[in-house]
């Protein structure tokens, strides 16, 4: 029952305020496609405009090649899983489950048996006949994701709905969905605002920033070559630090400045990048902190004093500051407060982008 | 405040309320079974149902008047509903720049001094021969009703999250489907109560009533009016009493149905 999703150039404005400027994604039948985001990027307002609650400005949404734009939700073939779950109150888990498999006029016999069906692959066994205020956080977003699953969707539409859960129960609710999602072959677009929800969950990701789409692309292409400094500090590489480097050969030389030594790194740096200002981010646990006067080969090098130190478990992490910035580097070594030490940088975590394009 | 006042003072409260409450009931009911009573006697110088009898009697005018109010006001329920359910939708569902106005302007026939108001659409009525008749007494006590039960109404569905209807969209139910499955089931309580106000505002109202029903449409307040105006005090007793079963029923239904949740969604 997968279908193509294809969303076309999608415009949507609340009153005045343009939300979402021309947003296009191909979304292949099976696929699971997480939505990242920051808050009020317009995630929420992407589902909305696709399960027909928005209205776009512009732009087609092609479900199975068919256009949908101008349909009334209940015609659009999609389920969605509302953040707030969105359960109705005055019926019960079983109720809520069947309610789309009522409205295809199923008889009620086989509504029960699919209910059932549904309830046990959710581990809901026997809360059938529970009123879905007394269940608990997790057992809703079960619900809600059942009432979504039983219509059989073409197209499976996932609001956070693991952000009101408990970290724990969080870690096993992915897993379930993403099982679910493969096993029953539906098109999902899970939208979160979770780094690592989306990227163990899903086939491909979708960066949104402020309405517009950054990059698109498989968890480890992001994760490895995000290809903007929004993109790369989204996805972790939060330390960041500007280096003057000319392009030589196949390399580029790094001059000395006011955090960072000299240094040749064996990689050609942005495309088209001659020489000028570039800026590097780096994440902290893809640095390591070397003794003061030590000097590695194709490493940036950032000489610097230990300000700060925590323990959040495995590795320390040190707040190392470097001229006026400061840098967070994760070591397996304890060092003390005011240790002089040097964050070193190997070539291949930098992610490196002219200064200037953003 | 210490303990040892405090005792003493909620007896007191309690006792007055007690007092301001039950003392007139208190009264009525004596009065409704007192066949004699003259001043400056502190009692009834002569007990018994005789009045009770009068009141209760088939032929009676008084059950007659009880009948007619409860028609009225069933009349006036069914009419106020029809109209506050789609009004408070829409007031609250819709975006309309001019909401707040539209809902003061439920508030209107309030603000002024009713017997004025009364008196210009005892007029109006009078052009469209409504004076007299059921359906013109309906109309006022709609239009009455309509204050509060427009006001509940909109809270009652704006205490619905949209997103609930919007559920019910998505699973594939068309507009009225859902607001017949959804939002109407979800509003219900806040509906019920105010059509149980509308119910016993109407049973009780007595202005309208009177100046754009009597003397042919006699509700159980004129019937009462008349009898104490009269000097028959019992007869008005006792129909005061009559009118007080439904306000007591409307209490436990109160207790029963509106316990703090839906009070609660009121209250948002
Ligand atoms: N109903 C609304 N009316 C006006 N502006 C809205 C409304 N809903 C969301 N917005 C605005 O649109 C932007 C995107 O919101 P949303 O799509 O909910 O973000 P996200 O889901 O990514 O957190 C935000 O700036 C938000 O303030
Ligand atoms: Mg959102």
């Amino acid at each position: 029952m997968s279908a193509r999703l294809e969303i076309d150039r999608i415009e949507t404005s609340y009153g005045a305020t343009r939300v979402l400027k021309g947003v296009s994604l191909d979304v292949a039948p099976g696929e699971f496609v997480a939505l990242l985001g920051s808050s009020g990027c317009g995630k929420t307002t992407l589902l909305r405009t696709i399960a027909g609650f928005l209205s776009a400005d512009a732009g087609e949404i092609r479900v199975g090649g068919r256009d949908i734009s101008g349909e009334p939700p209940d015609r659009r073939g999609m389920a969605m899983v509302f953040q707030s779950y969105a359960l109705w109150p005055h019926m019960t888990v079983a109720q809520n489950v069947g309610y789309g498999l009522r409205l295809k006029k199923w008889d009620r016999a086989r509504i029960d048996a699919r209910v059932n069906e549904i309830l046990a692959m959710l581990k809901l066994d026997g809360f059938g006949h529970r009123n879905v205020t007394q269940l608990s956080g997790g057992q809703r977003q079960r619900v809600a994701l059942g009432r979504a699953l039983a219509v059989e969707p073409q197209v499976l539409l996932l609001d956070e709905p693991l952000s009101n859960l408990d970290a724990r129960i969080r870690e096993d609710v992915r897993h379930e969905i993403k099982a679910l999602q493969k096993s029953l072959g539906i098109t999902a677009i899970h939208v979160t605002h979770d780094r690592e929800e989306a990227m163990v969950m899903a086939d491909r990701i979708v960066i949104l920033d402020a309405g517009q789409i950054a990059q698109v692309g498989p968890p480890e292409t992001i994760y490895n070559a995000p290809n903007s400094p929004f993109v790369a500090a989204f996805m972790g590489a939060t330390n960041v630090v500007r280096i003057e480097a000319e392009r030589s050969g196949e390399a580029i030389v790094v001059a000395p400045g006011a955090g960072n030594r000299p240094a040749r790194l064996a990689r050609p740096g942005p495309q088209g990048f001659a020489r000028g200002k570039l800026v590097a981010h780096f994440r902290s646990e893809a640095a390591e902190l070397a003794d003061a006067g030590a000097d590695f080969a194709d490493s940036l090098m950032l000489p610097g004093r230990i300000v700060q130190a925590a323990y959040p478990g495995g590795v320390w992490r040190y707040s190392v500051a470097v001229g006026e910035s400061q840098f967070l580097v994760d070591a397996p070594e304890k060092r003390a407060l005011g240790d002089a030490v040097a964050v070193r940088v190997p070539a291949d975590a930098l992610h490196l982008y002219q200064a200037g394009a953003s | 405040m210490s303990a040892a006042l405090r005792w003493p003072l909620r007896a007191v409260l309690l006792g007055l309320a007690v007092f301001v409450i039950f003392g007139p009931l208190a009264n009525l009911l004596i009065w409704s079974v007192a066949e004699a009573w003259f001043w400056p006697n502190k009692l009834p110088s002569q007990w018994g149902f005789r009045f009770w009898e009068v009141v209760f009697r088939p032929t009676g005018r008084a059950m007659e008047s009880l009948w007619l109010s409860v028609w009225i006001a069933l009349l006036t329920t069914a009419a106020s509903l029809a109209l506050s359910i789609p009004a408070g939708y829409a007031l609250a569902r819709g975006r309309l720049p001019w909401r707040p106005v539209v809902l003061l302007l439920f508030l209107m026939p309030q603000a002024f001094p009713s017997l004025p108001v009364y008196i210009n659409i005892a007029q109006i009525f009078f052009a469209f021969d409504l004076n007299g008749t059921v359906p013109g007494v309906v109309l006022v006590h709609t239009v009455h009703g309509l204050v509060y039960s427009v006001w509940i109404a909109t809270a009652a569905f704006a205490a619905i999250e949209p997103e609930l209807e919007q559920a019910a969209r998505n699973m594939g139910a068309g507009a009225p489907r859902t607001f017949f499955e959804v939002t109407l089931p979800l509003a219900a309580p806040g509906l019920v109560a105010s059509a149980i106000f509308v119910f016993l505002e109407s049973l009780d109202e007595f202005t309208g009533s009177f100046f754009v029903g009597a003397p042919e449409v006699r509700t159980l307040p004129l019937l009462l009016y008349n009898a104490a105006a009269g000097g028959n005090i019992q007869i008005a007793s006792i129909s005061a009493l009559i009118l007080l079963v439904p306000s007591v029923a409307f209490m436990l239904l109160v207790e029963r149905f509106l316990k703090g949740e839906v009070m609660a969604k009121l209250g948002r």
